[in-house]
């Protein structure tokens, strides 16, 4: 009943994250979904996961979010760009409820299935040794991101005018 | 007729996946979208976990949702650095600006 509860609350702040004018208020209830998602996570039993997602999730990514809104600063007309813009609402509802219909009639008749013994292993030795491309794979792609971060760090830096003014 | 927890779950991660679908659609905002698809990955995530739980191999569930979890940081800071340098080059982050790139 718990899960239920955290999921709707999870929801609710997507929601609100959606439809807050201004970008911090938005990046805050993102990190509250990234908190709830992580607590229904380890209540499904996957505690490194959870912590992981708590810390990088809720934690790093706000801390990036504020950083880049704070340089890139708020949308001077607030726009109507909470929602409503891009397409029009009843295409975008629209799109949206085919994507989840789709998305259900894929995964619903599989739910009861099973395919395979479950076999327990513990989660470093499907980490290292079955998945140790995976790990590879997220070596680069943290390369990536720290070569994202040196272009978010680049953007802060404003031109000085007094050293413009002393070069001409 | 009554509903069991899996499935009341996969009815939440549906809904919250719809949410962030719904806002990458529907917004204008560069930032705004980097907000929607952090949605969507997070109730992706959901989905992995709770079937790794239903079929009874968390761990492979795990190792897997950590891999979308650092893609989806990476893509997260990849696109606020492109965020801040659109609206340093364009004054703007309104999605629709970035059509003058065509010109």
């Amino acid at each position: 009943m718990v899960q239920i509860v955290i999921l709707a609350g999870s929801i609710l702040c997507a929601v609100q994250a959606l439809r807050s004018k201004r970008l911090l208020v938005s990046a805050l209830w993102l990190a509250g979904t990234s908190a709830l998602v992580a607590w229904l996570i380890y209540l499904l039993e996957a505690p490194e996961l959870a912590v992981i997602e708590l810390s990088v999730g809720a934690g790093l990514v706000t801390v990036l979010f504020v950083f880049a809104i704070h340089i890139a600063g708020e949308e001077p007309h607030a726009l109507d760009q909470a929602l409503g813009g891009k397409l029009p609402r009843p295409a975008a509802w629209g799109l949206t409820g085919l994507s989840i219909i789709l998305l259900m009639v894929l995964i619903l008749p599989g739910i009861g299935v099973r395919t395979s013994i479950p076999i327990f292993l513990p989660f470093a030795e499907v980490l290292w040794q079955q998945r140790g491309l995976d790990v590879l794979l997220q070596v680069a792609l943290i390369f990536s991101g720290i070569l994202g971060v040196l272009g978010l760090l680049a953007g802060s830096e404003q031109p000085d005018p007094d050293a413009e003014k002393e070069i001409s | 007729m009554t509903l069991s927890l899996p499935s009341v779950l996969l009815v939440g991660v549906f809904s919250l996946f719809g949410v962030g679908l719904y806002g990458l659609l529907a917004v204008r905002n560069l930032i705004k979208a980097i907000v929607a698809l952090q949605i969507v990955v997070k109730a992706v995530l959901l989905a992995l976990v709770l079937a790794g739980n239903l079929r009874g191999q968390v761990n492979l569930a795990q190792s897997l949702g950590l891999t979308v979890l650092v893609a989806d940081t990476v893509v997260a800071v990849i696109g606020l650095a492109l965020a801040v340098q659109v609206r340093r080059c364009l004054g703007t982050l309104d999605l629709h600006a970035l059509a003058s790139l065509r010109r």
